[in-house]
């Protein structure tokens, strides 16, 4: 069976800078001969670079990236908007694009009478938009207002009436852009369903989207694009999670702690580092909530230490405690430390933190506390990144508080439940800002 | 899995060609709904929350009528062909009115839908045309008060009206041709916007509407026939209005140069309609 869609090297050119010369200009270039140069390199920008990619009928495919790195335009081809100045793409069959819900809504038109105009812009018959008519209407939930003009509307109701359209269309493949970067969380679960049902009735769906939860939980396959490339193509959570490895790729997790200043204490045994391992012992890039972590004190001592306790405290942004441990706390005593280099290592089964920041302080002390040898406040600020902690694409972060437990809900003394395990997608959340 | 494809779509890059592989007419086709719906909504729109409603497609070239009777038929004593001077203004106003004024909202019908033009495919060509169908709600309206006139006038009915038709045709070609053109310019060229109102101003009086083509001194004649709104003019007069004066071949030339605006403004939209999205 051919694929649904063929992309084949495809790469698109933009010019930029002077993009759209004025009809005076045109005269002035030509009069100046000026057309006769060639453009420069650095005024051209690849949107694409060749892109290749094969999408097999049924497949759900999510495509992520970083502003800019593409995605969009990739849709725009695909959905012959805009033409690629190399390569080719080979659909089969009938392509629906939502690149924004509620495209061609006129202002002074009624719902009805937009929903007629949208469904029309988007392909469907008119006797098709009028037999669907009322589930249109009643899917979008504005049935009180649909012989008012829809510059009457809120910005929520608009985009409900144009997803309603929208999800009563009937395409072979499915385009969608960021459709979920909108509206509340009502309207986005209702865009999640209508997408769902569709995957299940084997359309073939391209979904784009910054919300890498639903992007996990909706596509087994994931296209990562970068810089107009294919950064990498496979299974969506490996995928997801050098994405988000790449995000954080600059932040050091091995810190060093050498030339931190600032410090007190007798310095005969001092951090030189902390450094975030996961348990098979490679270093860890990202650290996620609920990763099992190894956090590794490094120290170099010059002199012998005797009974020393490793320990350290970890705040919140706003400095409020979370946890303070040491190995005096766990009853441990390290009779003595000749000089030289070391580390201990710390073994966290889960680390159940939230998604946050978090400021993490050390300190070495005697057995009973009384001499500090080495005591680095606020050496490290470690970033906890959001994961699907409940397996339910919900991706708690501090709004959520500081830490979560290890939980399991138990619904079965409720007794009407009649299928106590089905989920329903969380509400999206808009990310916090960074 | 999935149903047999039902069609397959190739993208192929753009290297300036003619966009070969849709053809213009069997898209047209599977789309006329949609060319529909924009006219719909052009008609619908236009007269939203204006008190007169439909009635402006009258008051219009009524009103231009008037004003020319005055200067022209009452003042300047311009001749018309042995037609009450009202009447004879008034017919070449219909189609001009419909001219000039679909020209300018097709020249803009790319540039005031960014967002449909950046968002969604359709055949790019459906904007312009529906506006060219849409204005032709208000033709009509203006026409039915032009059949009031002709019987105020007592105008004999005679075969030549059954060529208006044709008439009609002419004016549909020509100002879609007119406004394809001016719509693809304008999403390059912003000055179209403000070119346009100033050279449809100009073409009213270089144009015979509101006097006689016989009133043109013989040599200037030719340069006359490259004129396709003349043609038109002349063509609606010679079917309505008895015993008008008409130069075939010269009437033949404005009416070749129609078509070839036709072809040049349907050339220059498909050759440019695939970069529209990008330039927008």
């Amino acid at each position: 069976m051919s694929a649904a869609i063929q992309i084949d090297k495809v790469c698109k050119k933009y010019q930029i800078g002077h993009v759209n010369p004025t009809l005076r200009e045109h005269i002035t270039n030509v009069m100046t001969l000026k057309f006769l140069k060639k453009k420069s390199e650095e005024d051209v920008m690849w949107a694409l670079k060749d892109v290749s990619l094969s999408i097999q009928h049924g497949e759900t495919v999510g495509i992520i990236g970083r502003n800019g790195a593409g995605k969009s335009t990739l849709l725009k081809v695909l959905s012959k908007i805009t033409y690629p100045t190399s390569g080719t793409t080979r659909v089969e069959g009938r392509v629906i694009s939502l690149l924004e819900v509620g495209t061609g809504f006129h202002d002074e038109l009624t719902g009805r009478e937009n929903i007629f105009l949208n469904g029309s812009i988007l392909g469907m018959p008119k006797k098709e938009v009028r037999r669907q008519m009322e589930a249109i209407i009643d899917y979008s939930g504005v049935e009180q207002f649909i012989d008012t003009p829809i510059k009457r509307y809120s910005s929520g109701m608009r985009l409900r009436l144009g997803f309603a359209v929208a999800a009563h269309l009937d395409p072979d493949i499915l385009i969608v852009d960021e459709v979920l970067a909108v509206g509340d969380a009502q309207f986005q679960k209702k865009c999640l369903d209508t997408i769902r049902k569709l995957r299940e009735s084997a359309r073939t769906i391209l979904f784009v989207s910054h919300n890498l939860a639903v992007v996990e939980n909706l596509c087994e396959r994931c296209v990562w694009i970068d810089q107009g490339q294919v950064q990498m193509d496979g299974e969506s959570g490996a995928v997801i999670r050098d994405y988000q490895e790449s995000a954080r790729e600059h932040k050091a997790v091995t810190v060093e702690l050498d030339s931190t200043t600032g410090r007190r204490g007798t310095g005969k045994i001092r951090f030189n580092g902390l450094e975030f391992l996961s348990p098979d012992g490679m270093s860890q890039k990202i650290i996620r909530a609920g990763d099992p972590v190894v956090m590794r004190f490094h120290y170099t001592a010059t002199d012998t230490v005797e009974f020393p306790s490793f320990g350290f405290k970890m705040y919140t942004e706003s400095g409020v405690l979370v946890t303070e441990t040491s190995t005096s706390h766990h009853s441990i005593y390290i009779p003595a430390i000749e000089p030289g280099v070391g580390y201990l290592d710390l073994n966290i089964t889960s680390l159940n933190l939230l998604a946050a920041r978090f400021t993490i302080s050390l300190w070495v002390t005697d057995q009973t506390g009384a001499t500090v040898h080495d005591n680095v406040e606020n050496a490290v600020i470690v970033e906890v990144e959001p994961a699907n902690l409940y397996n339910s694409n919900w991706f708690a972060d501090s709004r959520f508080g500081i830490v979560y437990f290890p939980q399991k809900w138990d619904l079965s003394g409720i007794p009407a439940v009649e299928n106590p395990t089905a989920k329903l997608p969380p509400p999206q959340l808009e990310p916090l800002p960074k | 899995m999935s149903t047999a494809p039902i069609s397959s779509t190739a993208i192929v890059p753009d290297r300036g060609r003619l966009n070969t592989r849709t053809n213009v007419i069997t898209e047209f086709w599977r789309y006329r709904e949609l060319l529909y719906f924009f006219a719909w909504r052009d008609i619908k729109v236009r007269y939203r929350q204006a008190v007169l409603g439909a009635a402006w497609a009258v008051i219009q070239p009524l009103l231009n009528m008037v004003v020319f009777a005055f200067i022209f038929g009452r003042l300047a004593h311009m001749p018309s062909n042995g037609i009450p001077y009202p009447l004879f203004s008034y017919c070449a106003l219909v189609p001009w009115t419909y001219f000039s004024g679909t020209l300018g909202l097709a020249s803009s019908s790319l540039t005031g839908n960014t967002s449909l033009l950046t968002k969604v495919y359709f055949p790019r060509i459906l904007l312009p045309a529906g506006t060219v169908l849409a204005g032709l709600l208000d033709f009509g309206i203006a026409t039915l008060l032009l059949i009031a006139m002709m019987i105020y006038y007592h105008i004999k009915v005679s075969w030549l009206m059954l060529l208006s038709p044709l008439a009609i045709l002419l004016m549909i070609v020509l100002t879609l041709g007119a406004g394809m053109l001016m719509a693809a310019m304008s999403v390059k060229y912003r000055d179209i916007k403000y070119v346009l109102p100033f050279l449809i101003q100009l073409m009213l009086f270089a144009t015979p509407i509101i006097y006689p083509s016989s009133v043109v001194p013989e040599r200037f004649r030719p340069f006359l026939a490259l004129n396709p709104i003349w043609g038109m003019v002349d063509c609606f007069r010679a079917c309505l209005l008895p015993n008008q004066p008409f130069d075939f071949k010269l009437i033949g030339i404005s009416v070749g140069v129609t078509f070839v605006v036709f072809a040049a403004g349907l050339y220059y939209f498909r050759k440019s309609e695939k970069t529209f999205a990008d330039i927008i």
